[in-house]
């Protein structure tokens, strides 16, 4: 009997109706929990590109105080609701978004506020390319100025370890840190990691770095990602340091006109 | 026959049937695994996951931790369900259980470790199809009771947890000069210890693991056949 075909699929069917009602059930309890985790690690790389975060800080806390998000259009357009609905920085997935064509694409902006000021520090912006497996995505920090880079942490989903997956390790990350995004005429041309690797950094200019020896892909991966999402930056960057350009126009005007 | 020797008698009747939680045989069931018959080093199997969650001594505990978690809970419901099986499906039955188990772990890591899931998910997923864990169900907890599938889970998963720990001591003590995370060689004032890079690299484990059997073959003389 227990080895006739209805028994067997019955032992089948309730088996599978247990330890499926099982699975639904713990993914649906742990589900807030598993939010969370996400959200916490998403605040934690926006703001690992611009701090060292160690362990115990209390993430949420900082995050809260010096971090303001927006979310511009590729015209560099401050918007807050895409047909209808609002829109939040942190909730838009840049993943997906990469999909779309730049054009159509929401590109968040995170804000570092200086420590109880209100004035930005920095501007982080997240990034998003293909490696040499898979995609690779991260953010560049810029300082107020928009034109040095404060910091970049990046990230990979399948980079060879050892090789390309180099590219998370803090060494890497520490050699993109005062270059510039622009060159001597004044090009966006952002930061490009060099063919190979010579351990020297004093002999690169503003906008290399030291290459990944045995990882050129990857590199080639990392540079095209960045000039890229500089370029989609670009209207919004040169919206921002228009206003802050004309501000101090407006406010030395101001002085000299007092006297 | 005096009163007491019948006492004693009734007493060593009433205990035979039920074995001591702990008898020889049972701390064998236990033992052996860790040594002898180590699924790691004598059977080799599991050797995938040993060489890549290794890096670190904290995901490889995770990892550890897990694995025995499988192990004991898939013997544990395989043994209590092993007359209901169909021996036709057996084999689908023990994989659905153990992927269940596998997805509950992953789950559950994601939910309060996530750096660690991060890490491990990949690795965590492919305790379903680690041998160590379907030899146990195949060849112990379908034809044993509950409680002896247990213990023979819980050596099982000892004797892999304390190997992938011991690789992990090393790789981690030799490749980035830290145990837990913590800089031994800074603390004890070598400030210059060369970290060897090789032992990063899955290489590492290889010949860790290759050390590690040569020296346990040496002790307990065993020959492969």
């Amino acid at each position: 009997m227990q080895q006739s075909n209805g028994y067997i699929i019955a032992f089948s069917a309730i088996l599978t109706v247990i330890l499926g009602g099982l699975l639904a059930f713990s993914a649906i309890g742990l589900k807030p929990m598993q939010d969370m985790q996400v959200a916490l690690d998403t605040q934690k790389k926006i703001l690992g590109a611009v701090m060292e975060l160690k362990e115990g800080d209390d993430v949420p806390a900082i995050y809260e105080e010096r971090i303001e998000s927006l979310v511009v259009n590729a015209q560099g357009e401050e918007i807050s609701e895409v047909d209808g609905a609002p829109v939040v920085a942190e909730d838009v997935e840049v993943g997906k978004q990469f999909k779309l064509s730049p054009e159509d694409r929401l590109y968040p902006v995170y804000k570092l506020k200086t420590q109880g000021g209100n004035q930005a520090e920095a501007y982080i912006l997240p990034v998003y390319g293909n490696g040499l497996w898979d995609n690779i995505w991260g953010y560049i920090a810029l300082e107020n100025d928009l034109k040095t880079v404060k910091g970049v942490s990046f990230d990979h989903a399948g980079e060879t370890p050892g090789l390309g997956a180099r590219i998370t390790s803090v060494d890497v990350q520490e050699r993109f840190k005062g270059k510039k995004i622009y060159n001597e005429v004044g090009e966006l041309v952002a930061v490009r990691m060099v063919k190979g690797e010579t351990g020297d950094p004093s002999i690169y200019g503003e906008n290399e770095v030291d290459g990944l020896s045995g990882a050129t892909i990857t590199a080639v991966g990392v540079n095209s990602m960045l000039e890229s999402y500089l370029g989609y930056y670009k209207p919004y960057l040169e919206k921002v340091s228009g206003n802050a350009i004309s501000q101090v126009n407006s406010e030395s005007k101001e002085l000299t006109f007092n006297n | 026959m005096s009163a007491e020797t019948e006492v004693l008698d009734q007493l060593i009747e009433k205990s035979k049937p039920s074995e001591a939680a702990f008898s020889k045989r049972r701390k064998k069931l236990i033992s052996d695994p860790l040594n002898d018959d180590n699924p790691i080093t004598v059977q080799v199997l599991g050797i995938c996951s040993a060489l890549a969650v290794t890096t670190q001594m904290s995901p490889t505990l995770i990892m550890a931790i897990s694995v025995v978690f499988v192990i004991v809970f898939a013997n544990l419901i395989i043994s209590l369900l092993r007359n209901l099986i169909p021996n036709r499906v057996r084999i689908i039955v023990q994989l659905a259980v153990i992927a269940t188990l596998v997805t509950l772990v992953d789950q559950v890591l994601k939910a309060y470790f996530f750096d660690a899931w991060k890490e491990l998910t990949v690795f965590v997923g492919l305790i379903i199809t680690n041998c160590i864990v379907m030899g146990r169900l195949e060849a112990f907890a379908l034809g044993n009771k509950p409680y002896d599938s247990i213990l023979d889970g819980l050596g099982s998963g000892l004797g892999y947890a304390w190997i992938i720990l011991a690789i992990a001591f090393f790789r981690e003590l030799l490749g980035s000069g830290a145990v837990f995370g913590f800089k031994v060689f800074e603390a004890i004032g070598i400030e210059s210890f060369p970290n060897n890079g090789l032992m990063v690299n899955p290489v590492g484990a290889f010949i860790i693991l290759g050390l590690i059997i040569w020296v346990q073959r040496t002790k307990t003389g065993y020959v492969e056949q």
